[in-house]
């Protein structure tokens, strides 16, 4: 059973406030799902391997996967609209709060 | 004109025989949207204007006599969390706040490229995150065979669009079931690719390791034109592969030496006694073609849903930190610094189900956690392919039900999320594989529609559609 700190700690993790009554919904509701989770305890899978691509000896070449971390020109157009998209701005510039 | 009647080939026909233009085609199913979408509610946005000039475009061609393609003057309807440049795209989420796609999804670019029409986007669950439609964040899709239950999801106002004819085909999202589930309570074919077939760049991500891109039609030849017309490698996403799509065959392969799978796990209680009587009928209707029916086993059935969401809320908990209210729509401040723009703007933007996947995967890739859950449920992943790599050795496909029953009633399921969860009993194995499935529409439970899930190797997505014919009026 999560407690409402935990809970807490979370959320702030996950960057999102909670209301009171928000809090204790969820820390029912977690409870109960990690405790369906908690399933898996019961395979072994000292022996097994994690897969992250289920299909990854599809690829040809793996190193297809990666590429060399190269900066390539955007559309100016679409950094244009990319910008006009967010909800305060200045010139050619995303304006934030400051980080503290 | 009658709608329902309409195929891709049939259309394509139509418009070089100039029975109908491509303008008259277009303006048929606005109609029909300005008729039945007050009732049926699967758009979140519809894109006449768009659609009109476009349509004007493909009519220009023809009368020019110059070459079309089959999918030139089709109305789509594409589901909102894949973009299209410049409508606005919501996932169904009010975090978006009024953003506007600056740039096509590949596989949008793809079917624009081939002149189809888009008519406008569909209703899902918030950032596909549901298996009914009603965590949508903005209103709840009904299922046309019947008002008061759900479409499915969290495709539903795709599969709800093409079953009430407000479109000709559709795109969905297919991440634990959510193109196959909803095509199975509407009555409508849904074809979920193998892992990497069609590229992803373009649609949000919700859970990048699972998530497919795949089409929603009224036949299986239409669901074959589309996955041809969207799937292939694309340098814009690193998973996509390169492949050899199999030839799909006017005649049906013939079924004597077709060997079908049928896993005993998938047919245990709580399952839909008229379900499964539906189910079974359509597998001994193959079987009288001639094909072999055999048992499988996939031992690891009863981990597939607690694996499948630690997964899937752990990769969501990573792609939704980009809204943060800075560089996407909505914005909040409930203070000066910047901490308190993400935590209220992500209070107010995300609904409850989102908010509870987000929490839920940070806490279980949070320090300490990341070993007991999220590797864990990768290596249970691995036991889970190998199960299915085991059951392909032996068989050529694998028949289940999509579904342990037909569409429930809005609100039976979101009581308690665990409920909805574990909607997905059958469909998520199969992105855990990675695998391609469909749902093919083989009977009835009263009024309501009950699909047959056929499961295939990977890239045999031709394969199983083709044997999907089986289930088609006229075959």
């Amino acid at each position: 059973m999560l407690d409402k700190k935990q809970v807490n700690h979370i959320a702030k993790l996950a960057r999102i406030k909670l209301s009171e009554r928000e809090l204790k919904k969820f820390q029912k509701e977690f409870s109960a799902i990690l405790d369906f989770f908690g399933l898996l305890k019961e395979i072994d899978t000292s022996k097994i391997f994690p897969t992250f691509h289920p299909l990854e000896h599809y690829l040809e070449n793996k190193a297809e996967m990666i590429r060399e971390d190269i900066p390539e020109p955007e559309d100016p157009k679409v950094k244009e609209k990319l910008i006009e998209s967010a909800p305060s701005k200045e010139g050619k510039h995303i304006k934030v709060k400051a980080v503290f | 004109m009658e709608l329902s009647q309409l195929t891709i080939t049939k259309v394509h026909q139509g418009l070089l025989q100039k029975k109908f233009s491509a303008l008259e085609l277009v303006k048929a199913y606005l109609d029909k949207i300005n008729k039945d979408e007050k009732k049926i509610s699967a758009f979140l946005t519809i894109t006449e204007e768009l659609a009109i000039e476009e349509a004007k475009k493909i009519d220009d061609l023809i009368a020019k006599n110059k070459e079309i393609s089959i999918l030139a003057g089709i109305p789509l309807a594409i589901k909102d969390n894949i973009m299209v440049e410049p409508v606005k795209i919501t996932c169904a989420s009010k975090i978006f706040g009024g953003y506007k796609a600056p740039y096509d999804a590949t596989c949008i670019k793809k079917l624009k490229g081939l002149g189809a029409v888009i008519l406008g986007k569909t209703n899902l669950d918030e950032f596909a995150m549901g298996a009914s439609t009603e965590y949508s964040g903005f209103f709840p899709t009904k299922n046309p065979y019947d008002l008061r239950r759900v479409p499915g999801g969290s495709s539903g106002g795709s599969a709800a669009a093409v079953a009430a004819n407000l479109c000709l085909a559709s795109l969905g999202s297919d991440t634990g079931g959510s193109i196959r589930q909803p095509a199975s309570f509407c009555g409508v074919v849904g074809l979920k690719p193998t892992y990497g077939a069609v590229s992803r760049y373009g649609l949000v991500a919700f859970a990048s390791s699972l998530d497919q891109i795949g089409p929603i039609t009224k036949t299986v030849e239409d669901a074959k034109i589309i996955f041809e017309a969207i799937s292939g490698k694309d340098e814009m996403d690193s998973t996509s592969v390169d492949f050899k799509i199999s030839p799909f065959g006017r005649s049906p392969e013939g079924r004597e030496n077709l060997r079908i799978g049928v896993p005993r796990e998938y047919f245990v209680k709580g399952m839909d006694k008229e379900v499964e009587k539906v189910i079974k009928q359509a597998i001994k209707k193959i079987e009288a073609q001639g094909a072999n029916i055999e048992e499988i086993n996939l031992p690891h059935t009863k981990y597939v849903i607690p694996t499948y969401y630690l997964v899937a809320m752990s990769e969501a908990s990573a792609n939704l930190a980009r809204y943060d209210g800075i560089k996407y729509g909505l914005s909040r401040s409930g203070g000066k610094d910047l901490l308190s723009v993400y935590l209220k703007s992500r209070a107010e933007g995300f609904g409850n189900e989102v908010k509870r996947r987000i929490m839920l995967g940070t806490y279980v890739l949070s320090a300490g956690y990341y070993d007991a859950y999220y590797l864990k449920a990768q290596k249970v992943r691995t036991l889970i392919k190998q199960d299915f790599d085991r059951a392909f050795k032996k068989v050529d496909v694998i028949f289940s039900p999509v579904s342990p029953f037909p569409a429930f009633k809005l609100g039976e399921k979101t009581v308690d999320p665990l409920l909805m969860y574990l909607t997905d009993i059958f469909t998520a194995s199969i992105n855990l594989a990675g695998l391609p499935a469909v749902s093919i529409p083989v009977g009835w439970v009263g009024k309501l529609p009950v699909g047959l899930q056929i499961i295939g190797k990977p890239f045999e997505e031709n394969r199983i559609l083709e044997i999907g014919k089986t289930y088609e009026k006229n075959e």
